[in-house]
């Protein structure tokens, strides 16, 4: 078995240990989106090509306020602009033409990418795409089940479902901070984002969270 | 039709934030300073989400049952639990302080 492979089984493991909760968040997302005026059909063909909770919750958020599509894409690409720091920081370790490197891009979701990273500047790019798997298969079929059956669960707030959202945030941060030196800049990223929550769109302040990260460049 | 025309705006924009880096900076070798920088990215970005969806309803601050629920999920996290107990805990704790009449 190559490195790569060996890599790959492993990503594959660890993806699957966090898929369960893409499972139950995007069964919300199903809920919400046909909430929204989407139909099922669509909730699913968006899970399916989107494949970043966070964006699609906020692009659905506007959407549903009826605050028209283009108002709605771009409160997404804020959401999501955190991958812009994620790629970035993945660029070096992912080989190949531009096109490919674009593919390989798509790969990075929150879990897949703290546990690709080697603390040392790169990422395990097979690491990446098998913990990446698992998400996008959880990911899917939560949003099949939610579309589909979402009338079954009635009311989700009283079930506690937001919970998930931050919970699991809170897990793939927890493994951070086992790495002391994280401990300092992790607390400066929480009063950056929270300080900028009144003020900035949702999504800006997650993305100014990673300034913190340049405490590095002492 | 407005669906359709959400879904491929929001699939486009994130498939182009997503390429961005990759694309502009893939394959090339990069300083040591930024090396540095990209091993310590995770957990702010992290500590954001977290702090935003759990003290926060859009642009206002607030703490409500959720808030507790992911206290607990917390604790047990730092103590090694799964990801899916602390998630199931989280709930579990949420779902029965709303029925309690927290907010």
């Amino acid at each position: 078995m190559t490195q790569a492979d060996v890599s790959f089984r492993r990503g594959l493991r660890l993806g699957a240990g966090f898929a369960s909760v893409p499972l139950l968040l995007s069964i919300s997302f199903g809920v919400v989106a046909v909430d929204a005026g989407l139909s099922p059909v669509q909730a699913v063909v968006m899970s399916a090509l989107v494949h970043a909770g966070s964006g699609q919750f906020a692009a659905i958020s506007v959407f549903g306020a009826g605050g028209g599509v283009v108002p709605a894409v771009l409160a997404s690409g804020l959401t999501n602009s955190r991958f812009l720091a994620m790629g970035i920081a993945v660029a070096p370790s992912l080989p190949g033409r531009p096109w490919s490197r674009a593919v390989q891009g798509q790969t990075v979701v929150d879990p897949s990418f703290v546990m690709a990273n080697r603390h040392d500047g790169t990422f395990d790019r097979w690491l990446l795409f098998g913990a990446f798997a698992p998400q996008y298969a959880g990911w899917f079929t939560g949003t099949v089940l939610g579309a589909y059956g979402g009338d079954l669960l009635g009311d989700t707030d009283r079930l506690g479902v937001d919970a998930i959202f931050p919970a699991f945030f809170l897990a793939l941060l927890v493994a951070e901070l086992r790495r002391p030196e994280t401990r300092w800049v992790a607390l400066g990223g929480a009063v950056i984002a929270l300080a900028l929550v009144p003020f900035a769109p949702p999504g800006v302040p997650i993305l100014a969270a990673a300034l913190a990260a340049l405490v590095a460049l002492r | 039709m407005n669906g359709w025309l959400l879904i491929a705006g929001v699939a486009l924009l994130t498939a182009a934030i997503k390429a961005a880096g990759p694309v502009v900076l893939g394959g090339r070798e990069l300083p040591a300073r930024f090396t540095r920088v990209v091993g310590l990215l995770a957990a702010p970005l992290m500590a954001a989400l977290v702090v935003t969806s759990a003290l926060a309803d859009g642009r206002h601050l607030q703490v409500d049952a959720a808030t507790a629920g992911v206290v607990v999920a917390g604790v047990l996290f730092w103590r090694g639990s799964p990801v899916i107990v602390g998630v199931l805990a989280a709930v579990v704790v949420t779902a029965g302080l709303r029925a309690l009449g927290a907010p």
